[in-house]
């Protein structure tokens, strides 16, 4: 821990990005794994609860590498982990993204691209199946998780208003 | 499938238009934020038809990273090149960036979890019944077209993470030479 954390920040995190196939979740165990045990920059409840927080804010659950940096080093451990676990990948997106509209008649694209889709759907049926399984422990969850599902497929309601009702219903205390 | 990607999308963003739109993408995403990026890309605005957000999304899945956050970059780049990519970025990180700061200083200063459980597991409730409704959108194209093998990749893809627990990269890489072979193989 000699090194300036914030240097240890940008280095683990743009690394982890780089090898995060699968996206945020698939990247937890690697992060916890850095942040308590071998950075020693957070205790594991703090690595718990700032999961808890980036699950209940707003946008993409990989902002929990913002409240890692920020409680490593401030705003600035803040902006900088958000920025390593960001830009690197983005920019690898950013070329692939390109290359591949210019190929966009390309035979062997359009076989990868018809191939990837149907791998990528079970994917995210299964991270949805995982979900459900820890998120729906009683009868309450699994009644506002059939809603939603219903819902959501069947009608352009906002589903915010599911997500509000449901959380008035939380605060009541029944979950 | 070729028709449909070489199909031009029926509008086009601006620049402007394409922040604001992940900017709400990205503030309405509570429990994640594909479902919301599907719902105003598609649904709403009309800039992918719904083969074309699968692939672009597929191909977001399987570069490193965050999913969305990829394809936020792709779309983005796709619509506007390297200004459309940061735009699309910027919007979709900026504001759960100053969202969740400041909840980190509550944190700090109160670190008082309870309530913010109780809320979560209602989002989380709620967030999964939204992914399945997504899954189930996305899933209609593949039934429609004639690959029939692709709902058998699909439910292999499911069952190996799902049910049997593997890695997820492991399963990713045994299922897509072989579901990009069928699809060479069928062209």
């Amino acid at each position: 821990m000699n090194d300036n954390p914030l240097i240890a920040l940008f280095s683990y995190f743009a690394l982890l990005s780089l090898f995060a196939v699968g996206g945020a979740n698939a990247a937890i165990p690697e992060m916890h794994r850095i942040a308590v045990d071998v950075m020693h920059w957070m205790s594991d409840r703090q690595f718990a609860d700032s999961f808890a927080i980036a699950q209940v804010s707003p946008g993409p659950n990989i902002i929990i590498v913002t409240l890692i940096g920020y409680h490593v080093a401030g705003f600035a451990g803040a902006a900088v982990a958000t920025i390593a676990m960001c830009v690197p990948t983005c920019i690898l997106a950013f070329f692939v993204a390109r290359t591949w509209d210019r190929f966009k008649d390309a035979r062997w694209r359009i076989a990868i691209q018809a191939g990837l889709v149907p791998v990528s759907l079970g994917l995210i049926a299964a991270s949805a199946f995982v979900l459900a399984r820890s998120a729906d422990h009683n009868v309450y969850a699994g009644i506002l998780t059939a809603t939603t599902a219903v819902v959501g497929f069947a009608t352009r309601t906002n589903p915010l208003w599911l997500f509000a009702a449901g959380g008035l219903i939380g605060l009541s205390g029944i979950f | 499938m070729s028709s449909a990607a070489a199909a031009p999308p029926v509008n086009r963003p601006s620049l402007p238009e394409l922040f604001r739109a992940f900017v709400i993408v990205s503030i309405s995403g509570f429990g994640g934020a594909l479902p919301w990026a599907r719902r105003m890309i598609v649904e709403q605005k009309g800039w992918m038809t719904a083969e074309e957000f699968n692939e672009a999304f597929a191909l977001s899945q399987f570069l490193p990273g965050p999913n969305v956050v990829n394809f936020s970059v792709v779309f983005g780049s796709r619509f506007g090149g390297a200004p459309g990519a940061a735009v699309a970025l910027a919007g979709l990180m900026g504001p759960p960036l100053i969202i969740v700061t400041v909840l980190a200083v509550l944190y700090a200063r109160f670190g008082d979890l309870e309530a913010l459980s109780r809320i979560l597991a209602v989002i989380t409730a709620a967030a999964t019944g939204l992914l399945i409704s997504v899954v189930a959108k996305m899933a209609a194209p593949l039934f429609q077209k004639r690959w029939d093998w692709a709902p058998f990749v699909a439910a292999a893809a499911f069952i190996g993470v799902a049910i049997m627990q593997w890695p997820l990269p492991l399963v990713f890489v045994a299922l897509a030479p072989v579901s990009i072979g069928i699809a060479w193989m069928k062209r």
